[in-house]
């Protein structure tokens, strides 16, 4: 009993990460209809970042928890004036191309410099130890992480859900011509909208980095379970991305209880599930090419 | 049936030119172009003729892989029956997995097909007693009565004619009714539907036989390394045969073989420098990001013009 509790704490500690990347991808695809491959690149570059702020100035994990996002949301949004922007309005897959030799170019530049071996990071002291729930003690950090995601995301799911910002950007995902024609600059929203996705990155970024070690690899798997996860939650779809995240992960960790390897096949078997009985994903509406 | 004379000519040519290639280049080298060419084909098949972006091919062409390799290794088989092994091993597992990939259309179709491969990735690293986990699957030797196939030179001709015949099923698909449904539906979906076709079901079998072209590639290629390797079944696979295709150029066919061709030697040549050896994603990345903001037709057209100014000389 209380190793299922400390699986389904795991769990919601994982879910977060799926969340918050799923959500960054959600946000970038609604605006661009781009599928960005790079996501795990940018993850990994922001607990990079947070490594360095340590390691070079000594500065801690809460500036690092800002520094970090602003910074590659920066990054983002002159790789989104620079380059992205060619892009728009060509076939999807040419933006997913360009972002996954992006990924490569990231992945394996940090790696000639970093190596594959893992850079340890420690939580902060005030989030060090751990708390008694119940009958079980879990390390303090973790419930961090997951009250945080939370939070973070039903932030952005407010914000563009019931705001009139998120109102213009939604109504540009639906339809950017009609939209233009009704006064909204569309455009003027699409570099900081990227940015902002990327930073969302970044962010889980930061607070994996006390969890799992600082790698130039941590990226690289997760990326494709975000991708699985988006299909179950249904692409676009922000409240699909937070369910599903939490969701995946949860299934997952409980999935773990009963052989350590059905943890990995989890997510798959459910993303096939959903295949089966409803192709548009837990929120998805009707799919636009 | 009859071919145009052309085509008859160029067919030639293509042949001579496999022919003589690891005469050229070293044998290893050689195969690897041709069979990545023919993997690239497969994609090409798919992307081209199908507008259907797998991003998971690599499942096809590395469960072939291992399905061959046990086959030749544990079997003692022949060599054309493990690679027809693991060609069907490859179709056969295609037949679940298209039907539930193709449940989503357009980049969500892309998305789907690369989280299943990377299901077998991880199923292929767990079944350790089988597949060797991180070690792959080592000790497969190919095996014909009354050839030795050791070097890798008797072993190039030896398996070119499987390989010849992958390019021609290629070719006799696209150039088929079957074929010429599937660009309809790459075109416009609504209307090869109205017009009766059961869309669905061609774009499952296209599928499926892009699939067994993969597999009949990784075969090959696991014969001839004398492994199956987990890397095989790895993201980074089914990313470096579509930049092969987009290189050679989309709905070109043959494209893909040029994109090979210029692929793996760019890399042979690369090799000694220390970059690639460290990070040869870097090279491959920055390949990449040239072709989808520079060179999106590939470079089959070019590469067409010269080979049809070389053939006019002669004919």
């Amino acid at each position: 009993m209380d190793y299922l509790a400390v699986q389904l704490f795991n769990g919601l500690a994982n879910g977060s990460f799926y969340a918050l990347l799923s959500l960054g991808l959600a946000v970038i695809f609604g605006m661009m209809r781009i599928v960005n491959f790079a996501h795990g690149a940018f993850y990994m570059l922001g607990a990079f970042i947070a490594y360095f702020l340590l390691q070079q100035a000594g500065v801690g994990f809460w500036p690092a928890l800002v520094i970090a996002p602003l910074v590659i949301a920066v990054a983002g949004m002159f790789l989104e004036r620079v380059f992205l922007r060619r892009l728009a309005g060509l076939d999807p897959l040419y933006g997913f191309l360009f972002t996954f030799g992006l990924t490569l170019v990231i992945q394996d530049g940090m790696r000639l410099r970093f190596g594959v071996q893992g850079q340890p990071y420690s939580a902060p002291a005030e989030l060090s130890g751990t708390v008694l729930l119940g009958a079980v003690s879990y390390p303090t950090y973790r419930l961090f992480v997951v009250a945080f995601c939370l939070v973070a995301s039903i932030a952005v799911w407010f914000v563009i859900e019931r705001t009139r910002l998120g109102m213009a950007v939604r109504a540009a995902t639906e339809r950017a011509d009609l939209t233009r024609a009704l006064g909204v600059d569309v455009d003027r929203w699409i570099t900081p909208m990227f940015g902002f996705g990327l930073g969302l990155a970044a962010l889980a970024g930061v607070l994996a980095a006390p969890m799992r070690n600082v790698s130039p690899l941590m990226g690289s798997e997760l990326i494709i379970l975000t991708f699985a996860v988006v299909v179950i939650g249904g692409m676009g779809s922000i409240a699909g991305a937070i369910v599903a995240g939490f969701l995946v992960g949860v299934l997952s960790s409980v999935g773990a209880i009963f052989d350590p390897a059905v943890e990995g096949i989890v997510v798959f078997a459910l993303m096939a599930v959903l295949l089966l009985v409803r192709p548009s994903g837990l929120f998805g509406s009707i799919e636009t090419r | 049936m009859r071919l145009p004379i052309r085509a008859t000519v160029v067919a030639a040519a293509a042949v001579a030119a496999a022919v003589a290639l690891p005469r050229l280049i070293y044998p290893v080298l050689a195969l690897e172009i041709l069979v990545w060419g023919l993997f690239a084909v497969a994609i090409d098949l798919l992307l081209g003729f199908g507008g259907l972006l797998s991003f998971g091919h690599a499942a096809y062409w590395g469960v072939a892989g291992y399905v061959a390799g046990m086959v030749a290794r544990d079997l003692g088989a022949p060599f054309p029956l493990a690679v027809l092994a693991g060609l069907l091993g490859a179709a056969v597992l295609a037949v679940p997995l298209g039907y539930l990939s193709l449940r989503r259309t357009g980049i969500y179709f892309t998305m789907v097909t690369l989280a299943f491969a990377q299901m077998l990735y991880y199923v292929a690293n767990e079944l350790r007693p089988i597949t060797g986990g991180e070690n792959g699957l080592q000790g497969v030797s190919r095996t014909f009565p009354g050839l030795s196939l050791g070097p890798s030179l008797s072993f190039y001709y030896a398996a070119l004619p499987l390989v010849l015949f992958g390019y021609f099923a290629a070719y006799r698909i696209v150039h088929s009714p079957f074929g010429h449904v599937l660009v309809s539906i790459r075109d416009n979906e609504a209307r090869a539907q109205a017009l009766g076709y059961d869309t669905a079901r061609y774009k499952h079998i296209a599928f499926i036989l892009s699939a067994g072209l993969a597999g009949l590639a990784g075969s090959v290629y696991t014969l001839g390394e004398h492994f199956a390797s987990l890397e095989m079944l790895h993201w980074t696979t089914s990313g470096q045969v579509v930049l092969m295709t987009v290189l050679g150029g989309l709905g070109t066919l043959w494209g893909g073989v040029v994109g090979a061709g210029v692929f793996l030697m760019l890399r042979d040549f690369l090799s000694t420098s220390d970059l690639f050896r460290d990070a040869p994603g870097v090279v491959t990345g920055a390949i990449f990001i040239l072709i989808v903001l520079a060179l999106r037709h590939g470079l089959w057209p070019t590469f067409a013009v010269l080979v049809r100014r070389g053939l006019g000389r002669f004919a």
